[in-house]
């Protein structure tokens, strides 16, 4: 295991471009996240949120500065090690189309411990069986367990797909939940009752929260609220500035 | 993995069946022909052993082996029997079997022979004709019946029988006043043999007894017991069977009767006759192979654009499969695990299709050609042939799980699409 700092993420002088020539998208002196801490990343379409996350998530390095993630330096991490990092400490919720159609809800769920040893063991410790605890986070996503567990995805509405989402995301308790607009196809309504199912059960499994999303209007439920165009040095596009926030 | 992928080509089914059909239909194909060149081969081998010589009337080699032989095809002209008492006398010659053909009976060609054909006769590993019932003919009018004419004309011993003139199926004319009567039932051999309704060098005499230049001179028919009392002496034959005493000597008698002055002849050896066939029908072989191989390859074509295609509709599978820690090389080897599933299925179906083919082929080909092709396990040739399909298989998969492996390392996470 790594070791247990403060904060879980940690990024300084955080430098990334697309390519050598281009210029930066991102230029982040400092960002840092507490553990157990939610937090609402704004910033309107284009200003470099998904970017942020994809480097949060390993999925792309910067060219310069240093970015840490439950105690581990992402730079020491070799391609595959980064992937099975991923896996081990972060739980990712997308926008949509978070599920293998195929699958039925409960396999879904399982995906991430298929490639997680470390999540499959911590989702099956107490004495509980992976089985259950599928069922468990399907029951507190009110997903009736026993109703949704064998359905195939593609029958279940835009909201629970979301939700089932979120419990694979959960499941086995990664240190980090990285949410990139999962409310965005949803309507009021239901976005406020996905994001108090979404806070309970991130608390109840002690994560950290990093939700992105370029709507305002949900910050106030979070503790603390970052716009990205804050931290980011890096200019970005005029005509995207002024998209309705 | 493999379950991922089993469970992601279902939901694809429509497409991943064709992709297995394609396959599928290629390796029957494919298998079929190599199966049908292989038998055919084998069939005709088996066909004759034991006979040093082949003799007919002046035509070419392959022509006189296949209407002697093989029964294919009709005969250009006959040897008179003065020019088959002059080759029963030669020297070297241990035995001579005398062949007439030119009738039919119920669409199976009627021979002409004696005894000789029953005590000389070999097939297969020089296995020697047997009797499955009855025994030889003795009378004029007694026939002895292929296995294959006794099971579809459904004859037992002693039921009678109307010989047609000419070859076809429905003889135009019946030689209906002198019946024939069964006297013996052959063993199944796997050759023409089967096919035949062997009766003596009399018996053909006696069903034209009223014929002459080909049409029926008496209008009533002349009675079975008076043509018995005739003096039935057959004037030319078909063809010759000839055994040597020595092998030694057979391009000698080959020589001696090629250059018989009385009449024009032709001497083959079996062996080089059946080589010379092959060699014809080797190119038209080479041609349905190719075509075969080249069907195969379309087949892998199509599941390389099955699997190509699906790849851009499926980005957002991977980058699933990527967010909950599949690594590209995970993503590449579900494509790989795709294209061998699916292969592995077009190889199964396409050997069910193959056995279904060749069942309903074997009937035909028996009936009408007088083929034996048998149901039999893969060959080597045919185990080599199915893993060149599956190794190529999976190859063609190889380009579609890379260009999936680039994809996912350059799209990561990103869903936007």
């Amino acid at each position: 295991m790594t070791s247990v700092t403060q904060h879980i993420v940690e990024l300084n002088d955080v430098r990334f471009a697309w390519n050598k020539h281009a210029k930066p998208v991102l230029d982040i002196r400092e960002f840092k996240m507490q553990r157990g801490e939610h937090v609402f990343l704004q910033g309107p379409s284009g200003s470099g949120k998904t970017t942020l996350l994809s480097l949060i998530a390993a999925v792309l390095s910067p060219q310069s500065g240093e970015i840490t993630v439950d105690g581990q330096p992402l730079a020491e991490l070799r391609r595959g090690q980064r992937d099975q990092f991923r896996v081990d400490h972060i739980g990712l919720v997308f926008q949509q189309f978070n599920l293998l159609p195929f699958l039925s809800v409960a396999d879904n769920v399982r995906l991430s411990c298929r490639f997680s040893p470390t999540r499959k063991a911590r989702a099956s410790k107490e004495g509980r069986s992976l089985d259950q605890e599928i069922d468990r986070l399907l029951d507190a996503m009110q997903l009736s367990a026993s109703e949704y567990r064998h359905r195939p995805t593609s029958q279940l509405s835009v909201g629970q797909q979301q939700r089932v989402a979120v419990a694979r995301a959960l499941i086995g308790q990664p240190a980090l939940i990285i949410a990139d607009e999962p409310t965005s196809s949803l309507d009021s309504d239901a976005r406020q009752a996905f994001l108090d199912l979404l806070f309970s059960e991130i608390e109840a499994a002690g994560s950290t929260l990093l939700f992105v999303s370029h709507d305002a209007l949900l910050a106030s439920s979070f503790n603390r609220r970052v716009d990205l165009r804050d931290i980011n040095s890096a200019a970005y596009s005029a005509s995207t500035a002024g998209e309705l926030r | 993995m493999i379950s991922i992928a089993w469970k992601s080509l279902c939901n694809r089914w429509p497409t991943a069946l064709l992709a297995v059909l394609a396959i599928a239909m290629s390796v029957a194909l494919i298998l079929t022909v190599e199966k049908i060149r292989r038998d055919a081969r084998t069939s005709f081998t088996q066909t004759i052993s034991g006979t040093d010589l082949v003799v007919g009337a002046r035509s070419g080699a392959v022509q006189l082996l296949l209407y002697s032989v093989f029964r294919i095809g009709n005969a250009t002209n006959n040897i008179s029997w003065e020019s088959v008492d002059d080759i029963k006398k030669r020297q070297a010659i241990d035995w001579v079997i005398p062949i007439s053909l030119g009738d039919s009976h119920g669409g199976f060609r009627v021979l002409g022979t004696n005894h000789d054909y029953f005590d000389h006769y070999r097939y297969g590993n020089k296995t020697a004709l047997s009797f499955a019932e009855g025994k030889r003919f003795e009378d004029v009018f007694d026939a002895v019946i292929g296995s294959e004419v006794a099971a579809q004309l459904k004859y037992r011993i002693g039921d009678e029988m109307v010989v047609a003139h000419g070859t076809g199926r429905v003889g135009l004319v019946k030689h209906d006043k002198q019946p024939f009567k069964v006297s013996g039932i052959l063993n199944a051999t796997g050759t023409p043999v089967d096919r035949a309704v062997h009766v003596s060098l009399e018996g053909i005499e006696a069903m034209h007894v009223d014929w002459r230049n080909g049409a029926n001179v008496k209008g009533e028919g002349t009675a079975a017991d008076e043509i018995r009392n005739m003096e039935l002496k057959p004037t030319a034959v078909t063809a010759l069977l000839v055994g040597l005493k020595s092998k030694a000597t057979v391009f000698r008698e080959q020589r001696a009767i090629n250059t018989y002055r009385a009449e024009p002849l032709l001497a083959i050896l079996p062996g080089v006759a059946l080589q010379e066939l092959w060699g014809l029908v080797s190119v038209a072989e080479l041609a349905l192979m190719i075509v075969s191989v080249v069907v195969v390859i379309a087949g892998l074509v199509n599941l390389m654009s099955v699997l190509l295609a699906g790849l851009n509709e499926r980005r957002r599978e991977m980058a699933v499969l990527r967010s909950v820690g599949a690594r590209p090389i995970h993503v590449f080897l579900l494509l790989c695990i795709e294209s061998t599933l699916l292969t592995m299925g077009g190889i199964i179906i396409g050997l069910m299709l193959h056995y279904a083919l060749t069942g309903v082929g074997a009937v035909y080909l028996q009936q009408r050609f007088g083929l034996t092709v048998q149901l039999t396990l893969p060959h080597t040739a045919e185990i080599r042939i199915l893993l060149f399909v599956a190794f190529a298989g999976i190859l063609a998969g190889m380009i579609p799980a890379l260009q999936a492996y680039r994809k996912s390392l350059a799209d990561g996470l990103s869903q936007k699409l």
